[in-house]
C-alpha cells in the first residue's frame, strides 16, 4: 500500500469535478421541490442532457453549444412531466418514474451512433498568474467554466430563495398552493417554471458527465447520480448550501475511495464503494436534525376548484 | 343618500348542478358594517369570491364608487381597495409573519420597513404581533391578526371577513370587534359574513340575508330579533328544541378525582375533577376554550387512560379501557375537531361510519368488513340527520362543516349510547342544523342516556342542559342546576374559585398565547 501516491492537491481538484454533476442536478431539484413538486425524473433528464449535449457538440464541434443543447433537452423533457402532473393532474411519483425510464430508453436509442467517439474538449478557464499559484492554483483556478457556474448557481439560488420576492412566492406555492391561489398567485405557472429550471439543471449536469468528466458516451452513464441528487435534496433539508456541502462530500469521498482502491488499501472494494453513500447520508442526517422540514405541499396535486 | 361604496346588481353564478347565486343585489355604503347572512351553502362564500375576483359572475354587475367593477383576479380587486380575511386562513405555516404579510401585498416595502409597519399597525389596532415569528407557532386568534394586518396595511376601503369568529375565543372576539369598530370610525366599510346572529346584532349596521343563492330580505340587525333573522335564513319557522320533563334515573357516569396530564405540550392539566351524570340527564360543561375541554373528552372517551376508579360507568371501573372497549360498554364520544379527529377527511362516509360504528352496529365479522351493513348504517345516519350529500361514497372532506357535524353526531347517537360525550356539538353549524342536533341530544337523553355536552356556547348549554359546570384552568366548578342560573353566576363559575376573574383569565390567555 502506498498512500503517498495520493496527491492531495489533485484529489481536491478532482473531487470538485466529481461533485459538479450532482450539485447541478440537486440544485435544480431543490427549486422544483421548494415549489411543491416532487420530480423523480432527475436521472432521466440527466441522461437525456448527457446524450443531447454529446451529440450536438460532436456535430457542431462546439462544447458550449452542446451544453446549451443539454439544458434545452432537459427542460423539454421536464415539460412532459409538467404537462402530466400540472394539467393532466397525474400522480407525481408515477410520472417521475416514467420520465426516468423514458429518458434512459430514449437516450440509448439516440446514442447508438455515438458510442466510441471522443467529443471536442472543453477549454479550461485558464487564468494566467492565478492558476500558477502553487496548491491554490490547481484547486481553485484551473477548472472548466461549468464548475464555477455550479457554485455561482448555488449562491444565486440561495439569494433567490432568501431575498427575492419571486423566491418568496415560490416558497409560498410549495408551502400551501391553496392559500397562494386564494391570494391570486398563478400556482401552475410558478410550478411549470420551477420544473423547467430543474430540467435544465439536470440536463446540464448530465452533459457535464458526458462532455467533461468522462468525455465519452456510454449507455446509462449517469449511473444513478440523479437518484443521489434526489436523496441529497432531502438530506440537505432543502437548503442550497447544504446541497453544495453534501455534493462535495459525496464527490470527495468517491474520489478518495477510488484513490484508496488504486493504492491497494486492505479494505474490501465493496466497503470502499459504499462509503460515499454512507458517509454523505450520515453527515446530512446529523445536520438535518434541526427543525427544518419538507415543503408542506410537496408532491400534492393542485387543482383550482371554483 | 350618499353613493354606495359598492353596489351589487343582479349577480348570478351557477355551478354544474347548483345555482350558487341567483340575481343577488344589495348596496354597501361607506363606513358601514354590512352583514351577509345565510345557512351553510346559501352562496355567501361564492358571492364574496366574486367581489374579490376569485370567481367570475355569469351575469350581473358590480359598481364601485360609481364606476363599473369587474375584477379579473384578486390583484385588481386589491388595487381597487378590497381586502379579504378568509374563513380558512390563507396563511403559510412555515413562513414568518412578515413574509406572509408581504405575500398579500402588491408592492411590499423591504422586509425591515415592513416589519416596522407591521409593529406600528398592530399596536394602533390593539392586535399585538411579532413580525419575526413563524406563523405555524401562532394560535388561531393570532393567525387571524396576521390576516387582518395584511389587509390593513393596504388601506382597504372594503374589508371582507368570512366567518371570522368561528375559531376565536370569546375574549378574542371582543378584541376583534373593537378593531372593527375602530376601522368603521375611520371610514372603512366591512362586509361581515357569519351565522352567529347575536354577534351580528351587536356589530352590524345592515344585513342582507341569502337563502339558496337568492337575496330573501334585508334588515337592521339591532332592531330585529335573532329569531326573526334565523327564520329568514331558514325560510321556515325555527323549531326550538323541546325538553321532556322525565325524572332523572340512576347515576350512570361517575367521575371522581380525575387528574390527567395533557398529551400535547400546549394542553391543560385536569385537576381533581368530580361529577356524576344520571340516566336521562344532560350535563353542560362551559368555559373558555383551552381550559381542559379536550383533555376531559379524551379521558371520558378512552383516548387518555387514567388512574383506576377515576371514571366509572354503572359502578364498573372503565378508567383503564381504550376507546373500543368503552364503546362495547356503550360509552361513545364525538370530539370537537371534525376533520382529522371525529372523521378521517379522505375516507368516504361509509368508511367513517364503520370506524366508530363497527363494534356496536356489528359491522365486522371475524375481521372481515360487512360493507353492505356499513353502507346501510351510513345511509341511515344521512336520512335521519338530514345530512345533505350526494351519497355515502363521498369523502368526509367534501361535506360542509354543518353537514359533517350532523353526520358525526348522528353516527354516535344512532349507536344507542348509554353515555355520550360531545365537545362543541354545533360549532360552525347554521341555526337550523344546530337546532336539529340539540333536539337529537335531548331525545337521546329522554330515552335514558347520560350525556355530557362540552361547549363554549353558553346559550346552547342553558337551552339543553339539566345541570351546569364550568372548566377553568383544568378545574371543574361546582355543578349546579341549569334552570335559573344567571349570567353573573355563570361568569363566577367560569372564573373558578378565585372569584370574579373572567376577564383577567381571558387576558392571561391572550398574554400566554402571544408570549
Amino acid at each position: 500500500m502506498d498512500l503517498s501516491a495520493i496527491n492531495p492537491v489533485l484529489l481536491i481538484a478532482s473531487l470538485m469535478v466529481a461533485a459538479t454533476p450532482l450539485l447541478l442536478a440537486a440544485v435544480g431539484e431543490l427549486i422544483v421541490e421548494r415549489s411543491g413538486v416532487l420530480n423523480l425524473g432527475v436521472e432521466g433528464m440527466m441522461i437525456i442532457g448527457a446524450i443531447a449535449g454529446f451529440a450536438i457538440s460532436v456535430e457542431t464541434t462546439s462544447p458550449m453549444l452542446g451544453l446549451i443543447a443539454a439544458m434545452v433537452a432537459g427542460a423539454v423533457l421536464s415539460l412532459l412531466f409538467a404537462f402530466l402532473t400540472q394539467f393532466a393532474l397525474a400522480n407525481q411519483v408515477a410520472s417521475g418514474l416514467a420520465l426516468t425510464l423514458f429518458g434512459l430508453g430514449l437516450s440509448a436509442l439516440m446514442g447508438r451512433s455515438y458510442v466510441g467517439i471522443k467529443p471536442p474538449a472543453m477549454a479550461k478557464l485558464d487564468l494566467p498568474i492565478l492558476s500558477d499559484i502553487p496548491v491554490l492554483g490547481p484547486i481553485l483556478f484551473s477548472h472548466d467554466p461549468v464548475l464555477y457556474f455550479g457554485i455561482a448557481l448555488t449562491a444565486a439560488v440561495y439569494w433567490f430563495l432568501k431575498k427575492s420576492r419571486a423566491g418568496l412566492i415560490l416558497r409560498a406555492v410549495g408551502e400551501s398552493h391553496d392559500a397562494a391561489h386564494a391570494l391570486g398567485y398563478n400556482v401552475i405557472r410558478v410550478r411549470i417554471l420551477a420544473i423547467m429550471f430543474g430540467g435544465a439543471c439536470a440536463g446540464l449536469g448530465g452533459a457535464y458527465i458526458s462532455l467533461i468528466r468522462v468525455p465519452q458516451w456510454t449507455e446509462g452513464m449517469t449511473a444513478g447520480i440523479g437518484w443521489i441528487a434526489l436523496a441529497l435534496v432531502v438530506f440537505a433539508s432543502w437548503k442550497p448550501w447544504r446541497v453544495l456541502l453534501g455534493a462535495y462530500l459525496f464527490g470527495g469521498i468517491n474520489v478518495l475511495q477510488l484513490n484508496l482502491q488504486a493504492a491497494g488499501i486492505a479494505i474490501p472494494v465493496e466497503y470502499l464503494a459504499m462509503s460515499p453513500y454512507l458517509i454523505t447520508i450520515l453527515v446530512l442526517v446529523i445536520m438535518s436534525a434541526d427543525k427544518s422540514r419538507a415543503p408542506a405541499a410537496l408532491g400534492r396535486t393542485f387543482h383550482a376548484s371554483q | 343618500m350618499t353613493t354606495p361604496l359598492l353596489s351589487i346588481k343582479g349577480l348570478t353564478k351557477a355551478y354544474p348542478g347548483v345555482v350558487a347565486n341567483d340575481d343577488v343585489s344589495f348596496d354597501i355604503g361607506p363606513s358601514e358594517v354590512h352583514a351577509l347572512l345565510g345557512e351553510n351553502g346559501a352562496g355567501k362564500s361564492t358571492l364574496v369570491k366574486m367581489i374579490y375576483g376569485l370567481v367570475k359572475p355569469d351575469s350581473g354587475q358590480m359598481v364601485w364608487q360609481g364606476k363599473a367593477f369587474t375584477p379579473s383576479d384578486p390583484k385588481t380587486a386589491r388595487a381597487s381597495g378590497v381586502a379579504m380575511v378568509f374563513q380558512h386562513f390563507s396563511l403559510f405555516d412555515a413562513l414568518k409573519v412578515s413574509e406572509n404579510v408581504a405575500l398579500g401585498m402588491e408592492n411590499p416595502p423591504p422586509m425591515r420597513d415592513l416589519a416596522r409597519q407591521i409593529r406600528r399597525v398592530s399596536e394602533t389596532y390593539g392586535l399585538p404581533l411579532d413580525p419575526n415569528r413563524t406563523v405555524g407557532d401562532l394560535s388561531a386568534g393570532e393567525r387571524q391578526r396576521v390576516e387582518i394586518i395584511r389587509c390593513l396595511l393596504q388601506d382597504p376601503k372594503l374589508l371582507i371577513m368570512d366567518e371570522p369568529t368561528s375559531v376565536l375565543t370569546p375574549q378574542e372576539v371582543d378584541i376583534l370587534f373593537k378593531t372593527l369598530n375602530k376601522l368603521r370610525a375611520e371610514g372603512t366599510s366591512i362586509l361581515y359574513i357569519s351565522h352567529k346572529l347575536e354577534e351580528i346584532r351587536k356589530l352590524c349596521d345592515h344585513a342582507t340575508i341569502l337563502r339558496l343563492g337568492k337575496n330573501v330580505g334585508e334588515c337592521v340587525p339591532a332592531e330585529t330579533s335573532a329569531r326573526d333573522m334565523a327564520e329568514m335564513m331558514v325560510g321556515d319557522t325555527l323549531q326550538t328544541p323541546t325538553r321532556s320533563t322525565e325524572k332523572a334515573g340512576d347515576v350512570v357516569l361517575d367521575v371522581s378525582g380525575l387528574t390527567l396530564e395533557p398529551t400535547n405540550p400546549f394542553g391543560t392539566t385536569l385537576k381533581n375533577v368530580h361529577f356524576t351524570v344520571r340516566a336521562g340527564e344532560i350535563l353542560g360543561i362551559g368555559g373558555v376554550a383551552g381550559n381542559g375541554q379536550d383533555e376531559l373528552l379524551a379521558a371520558l372517551s378512552g383516548e387518555s387512560l387514567t388512574w383506576p376508579d377515576a371514571v366509572k360507568v354503572k359502578g364498573q371501573d372503565v378508567a383503564n379501557l381504550g376507546p373500543n372497549a368503552r364503546r362495547e360498554r356503550g360509552i361513545l364520544a364525538a370530539p370537537e375537531e371534525r376533520l382529522g379527529h371525529a372523521a378521517a377527511p379522505d375516507m368516504t362516509l361509509t368508511e367513517n361510519a364503520l370506524l366508530t360504528g363497527a363494534i356496536r352496529e356489528g359491522l365486522t365479522n371475524r375481521g372481515f368488513v360487512n360493507w353492505t351493513a356499513a353502507n346501510n348504517f351510513a345511509k341511515s345516519i344521512i336520512e335521519k340527520f338530514d345530512v345533505r350529500t350526494p351519497g355515502t361514497h363521498v369523502a368526509a372532506r367534501a361535506l360542509s362543516g354543518g353537514n359533517l357535524q350532523k353526520f358525526v353526531i348522528g353516527r354516535e347517537v344512532l349507536q344507542r349510547p348509554e353515555v355520550l360525550v360531545v365537545n362543541q356539538p354545533t360549532w360552525g353549524v347554521d341555526a337550523a342544523a344546530a337546532a336539529a342536533i340539540r333536539q337529537s341530544l335531548l331525545d337521546l337523553a329522554a330515552e335514558g342516556a347520560a350525556i355530557v355536552v362540552i361547549s363554549q356556547d353558553l346559550d346552547e348549554l342553558m337551552e339543553i342542559s339539566d345541570r351546569f359546570g364550568a372548566l377553568n384552568e383544568g378545574r371543574l366548578s361546582d355543578i349546579r342546576p341549569a334552570a335559573g342560573l344567571t349570567v353573573d353566576e355563570i361568569g363566577l363559575m367560569m372564573g373558578g374559585a378565585h372569584g370574579m376573574e373572567v376577564a383577567s383569565v381571558g387576558d392571561q390567555k391572550q398574554e400566554g398565547a402571544s408570549a
